[in-house]
């Protein structure tokens, strides 16, 4: 990013530092450096120490590798979570999401990232070993594999059902089809075809005749 | 300014990588503009209504228009999903190393019509065929043919005599067979008599004709060798999907032990309580 001589060079150190954020283009990033340097300085503080707090405090969990200030973390240190099943996910933001939906009782593992050939990132570059320390015990009888429904989800889960699935626990993945709000015409066939593949029962009300 | 029409091509999707919050950069195969880079905006969003269209190994027929530096997809319909090709990850890595192949060695703007066709219809014969590694093979000697590495195969690369099926090497830094005299002399590597056969026939035969013939592992084992170094000529490098291939060979090889050691201590256990 060129910076102008009618910009003070800590105002554009500041610009430069929120362009390199995800996202954020240099308009973007000249609004949020106006909108901290015309802020209350308490404002400003809280930014800085949370930006150094997220950075010092916080680690990944020696059990799920989930992003954790404490270790092992919230989930993990839960007796009432379900020890027999563990929902692998490619991203911590994967686990908010599902624990947003509220559709898991059982355990988490973090791979932060997915396997991508092209790009040679594979089970290496991966939390791949851990996932399989886990699984040495009787403990867990099923792995869900819940990554995204792409060529490096794909990839990913057939690496994963391969290792793990010698050694007797039950791997599942996450169904596949229409989002909720998805108009049929505009899917794509792949897609079509998981769903019809995946397709369910409908319940018959029994109170109408 | 002069306003730029956007244009309409059929393309092969041969990667995709992610771009900011909700989009993905898609390098495209086109057969009359070669490689295109386009940015799918918001298909990581699952409401997208393109995401399914803009997935790696497809075909499908796209609209783009010029954006500042990329191509902007503003319309796609897919004409070969190849469903194979992601459900089952023995063909999709071998469709990956034919799309990495194609993706090294393209340029943009450039028209490359026999070389989306022979990837079209490898990636076909790949969807259905029982033998996925062969399809990779003879669309490689293909690859080679038509981007002028072509295998000498019919006499020999270092003194230009005729070559038998016995005693042969081959010299990937020559480019091709060396005939028993000049092996014999300390050039090119071992070359087995079914693997020259079985080069000579892929020359000769279809994708599907290919796709039949039974090959031994030790003759498989030789002939990704040939190719690997041929093709590391030719591309001044190694393809990063087969870092995947060797991979998931390994995942199998642990999964088979296990399954091996599991069934011995199933036995010990019985010839234990039979004792």
């Amino acid at each position: 990013m060129q910076r102008s001589p009618a910009t003070a060079p800590t105002i554009a150190r500041l610009i430069e530092a929120f362009h390199r954020l995800p996202g954020i283009g240099p308009k973007s990033a000249q609004r949020l450096a106006y909108h901290v340097l015309r802020a209350p300085r308490a404002e400003a503080e809280t930014l800085a120490e949370a930006l150094l707090e997220v950075k010092d405090s916080t680690r990944l969990c020696g059990t799920c590798q989930n992003i954790t200030d404490a270790d092992p973390c919230a989930i993990c240190l839960d007796p009432q979570r379900n020890d027999s099943t563990i929902c692998v996910v490619e991203e911590p933001l994967d686990v908010a999401a599902i624990e947003r939906a509220g559709v898991h009782r059982g355990r988490y593992h973090v791979l932060h990232g997915a396997i991508s050939p092209m790009d040679g990132v594979g089970p290496e570059d991966l939390k791949v070993r851990e996932l399989l320390s886990r699984l040495g015990d009787a403990t867990v009888q099923e792995v869900i594999l819940a990554m995204n429904p792409n060529l490096e989800g794909e990839a990913t889960a057939g690496y994963l059902s391969r290792v793990i699935g010698a050694m007797g626990v039950r791997i599942t993945r996450i169904a596949h089809g229409l989002p909720v709000g998805a108009d049929v015409e505009y899917a794509d066939e792949r897609t079509l075809r998981a769903a019809m593949t995946h397709r369910v029962e409908v319940e018959r009300d029994e109170g109408t005749d | 300014m002069p306003r730029i029409r956007p244009i309409r091509t059929e393309a092969i999707v041969l990667r995709q990588r992610p771009l900011g919050d909700a989009d993905r950069i898609c390098v495209l195969f086109s057969p009359t503009r070669g490689r295109i880079e386009a940015v799918a905006k918001g298909v990581r969003k699952p409401l997208s209504k393109m995401s399914g269209h803009v997935e790696p190994l497809s075909r499908g027929q796209f609209g783009l228009a010029q954006g500042r530096s990329l191509y902007v997809v503003t319309d796609a319909q897919t004409l070969d999903p190849w469903p194979s090709l992601h459900d089952d990850v023995h063909r999709m890595t071998e469709a990956l190393a034919m799309a990495e192949l194609v993706d090294r060695s393209t340029d943009v703007d450039v028209s490359s019509g026999p070389l989306y066709q022979l990837l079209r219809h490898s990636l076909n014969a790949l969807a259905e065929t029982p033998s996925p590694p062969a399809i990779r093979w003879w669309f490689t000697l293909r690859f080679f043919d038509q981007q002028g590495y072509r295998p000498e195969l019919e006499v020999c690369v270092r003194c230009r005599a005729d070559v038998g099926p016995e005693a042969n090497g081959y010299s990937a830094v020559d480019g091709g067979v060396v005939c028993p005299n000049c092996h014999g002399a300390g050039h090119g590597q071992r070359l087995s008599s079914p693997v020259f056969r079985l080069l000579r026939y892929m020359r000769r035969s279809s994708a599907e004709s290919t796709a039949q013939v039974r090959v031994d592992a030790e003759a498989s084992a030789e002939l990704e060798r040939h190719l690997r170094l041929s093709l590391e000529q030719a591309l001044d490098g190694w393809l990063r999907s087969r870092g995947f291939a060797e991979d998931l060979a390994r995942a199998e090889t642990i999964g088979r032990s296990a399954v091996k050691s599991a069934a011995e201590r199933e036995r010990e256990e019985q010839h234990r309580a039979a004792i």
